[in-house]
């Protein structure tokens, strides 16, 4: 199958802001040129301070994130404690790497907020992990996206500012893919709540 | 091999290895830990059944990673395959979450392979009461692991030979204020107390873990100035 990560399409983005961290992903679930449904979940909360995207492979994305869940509830009962974001960002890359060879086609983003820090990573689908960012893209309109959030984007933006900034770069970039798009949905994390937005963008 | 367990049940409801384990825990060289505000402390004694043993191959206390060591009562084979095992786990827990591995955790896992060996076919109960002292994000912490799987958390307790007097001793010692350098004097106060012989620098080895997350075994020179001071 040539393009299994291209064959459902779809894109998210984090962000890092002060304090605040964003995530957005686009609603389409397709199967190569047919859109199939306009509300596909792409970014989950993996608890109250972890948001994780996933795009690629829609059953992988879903695989995956039931994989996660679990790990997580089990860790809470048996830790007797919250995870911590940096934790479940290295759990995401050796749980990747557990499947070197038969991977999940997934390239997740993990968002997080450590003692009101910022935390953001994002991966192959094999587990290498990369935390340097401010911003990070994936899917198959990742890189128009990487444009747009590279003229937007200024470091240290408030809640209000990143929800635009990233709402705006998700729209602009997935208005330019064919596979991404028929909606978006900006998460924005801040120390006391989550916002969710729903966005309009081009119904094609 | 056996696929049956050789650890069953008596009438009165008793497992009567784990309580014969225990018996050789009881027999075993005396090992003593204190929690301290800002630290723990281990103490074990070094008795060489003749001199012709060289000292420094002993090593009692067990570095498990770099916030976490043991020591023991009992057989000293067993401790070296527990504190073995407890390494790889403490390994599988940083591969998987690159972190800092939490005492009670390190502990709960090493209790599982305890246990398990009081209820797998063939084999028979570890002949070894372990002490875990460690400090991690939560703070200090000190546990008590015994042959029978169950773990305990302690302020300060002992094991080994002199467990009952030494921890009649802590009781009145302890207070829940103690700095760690404290600690280390009524440590090795109460190891004295109950000590055959002459305590030396050689004969005992002690063990510190302050809130810079880092566990020492303190050198035989290091050792010397402390048991100095308690004179």
């Amino acid at each position: 199958m040539s393009g299994i990560f291209e064959y459902n399409g779809g894109s998210i983005v984090g962000m890092k802001g002060k304090n605040c961290i964003a995530m957005a992903c686009d609603r389409r679930f397709g199967q190569q040129m047919s859109t199939i449904t306009t509300n596909y979940q792409k970014v989950f909360k993996i608890q109250d301070n972890i948001l994780l995207a996933l795009s690629g492979l829609n059953s992988d994305i879903h695989t995956f994130y039931a994989l996660m869940e679990k790990e997580i509830n089990l860790y809470n009962l048996k830790e007797n404690r919250k995870m911590k974001p940096t934790t479940f960002a290295n759990l995401v890359a050796s749980s990747l790497y557990e499947r070197r060879f038969g991977p999940f086609f997934v390239t997740p983003i993990v968002a997080g907020l450590e003692n009101g820090k910022p935390i953001l990573a994002t991966y192959d689908s094999i587990g290498c992990k990369s935390d340097l960012d401010d911003f990070q893209v994936g899917g198959t309109g990742g890189n128009y996206i990487y444009g747009a959030c590279e003229a937007f984007f200024k470091p240290d933006m408030s809640p209000e500012e990143l929800e635009e900034v990233i709402g705006q770069s998700l729209v602009s970039g997935c208005d330019r893919d064919s596979l991404s798009g028929w909606g978006g949905v900006v998460y924005v994390l801040t120390e006391q709540k989550l916002t969710v937005k729903i966005l309009k963008t081009k119904q094609t | 091999m056996t696929d049956f367990a050789l650890t069953t049940f008596s009438s009165k409801g008793k497992l009567l290895q784990i309580e014969y384990a225990l018996n050789a825990v009881a027999k075993g060289d005396t090992a003593i830990g204190i929690k301290a505000k800002n630290g723990v402390v281990l103490v074990v004694e070094k008795k060489q059944s003749s001199i012709l043993i060289e000292e420094s191959s002993v090593q009692k206390i067990a570095l498990l990673t770099d916030n976490v060591a043991a020591t023991y009562a009992g057989l000293g084979p067993d401790f070296r395959v527990l504190s073995q095992q407890a390494r790889k786990l403490v390994k599988k827990y940083d591969l998987k979450y690159q972190e800092e591995i939490f005492v009670q955790t390190l502990s709960r896992e090493l209790a599982e392979d305890v246990q398990i060996a009081t209820q797998r076919g063939g084999i028979r109960p570890f002949g070894v009461s372990i002490l875990i002292a460690g400090y991690d994000e939560e703070g200090p912490h000190l546990v008590q692991l015994d042959p029978s799987g169950a773990y305990y958390s302690w302020k300060a307790t002992a094991i080994g030979k002199q467990a009952k007097n030494a921890k009649a001793f802590l009781e009145k010692r302890y207070n829940a204020d103690m700095e760690i350098e404290d600690a280390i004097n009524t440590a090795l106060l109460t190891l004295k107390e109950g000590f055959e012989g002459q305590i030396t620098p050689t004969n005992i080895e002690v063990g510190v873990i302050r809130d810079d997350h880092v566990f020492r075994i303190l050198p035989p020179s290091q050792v010397k100035d402390y048991l100095e001071e308690l004179e």
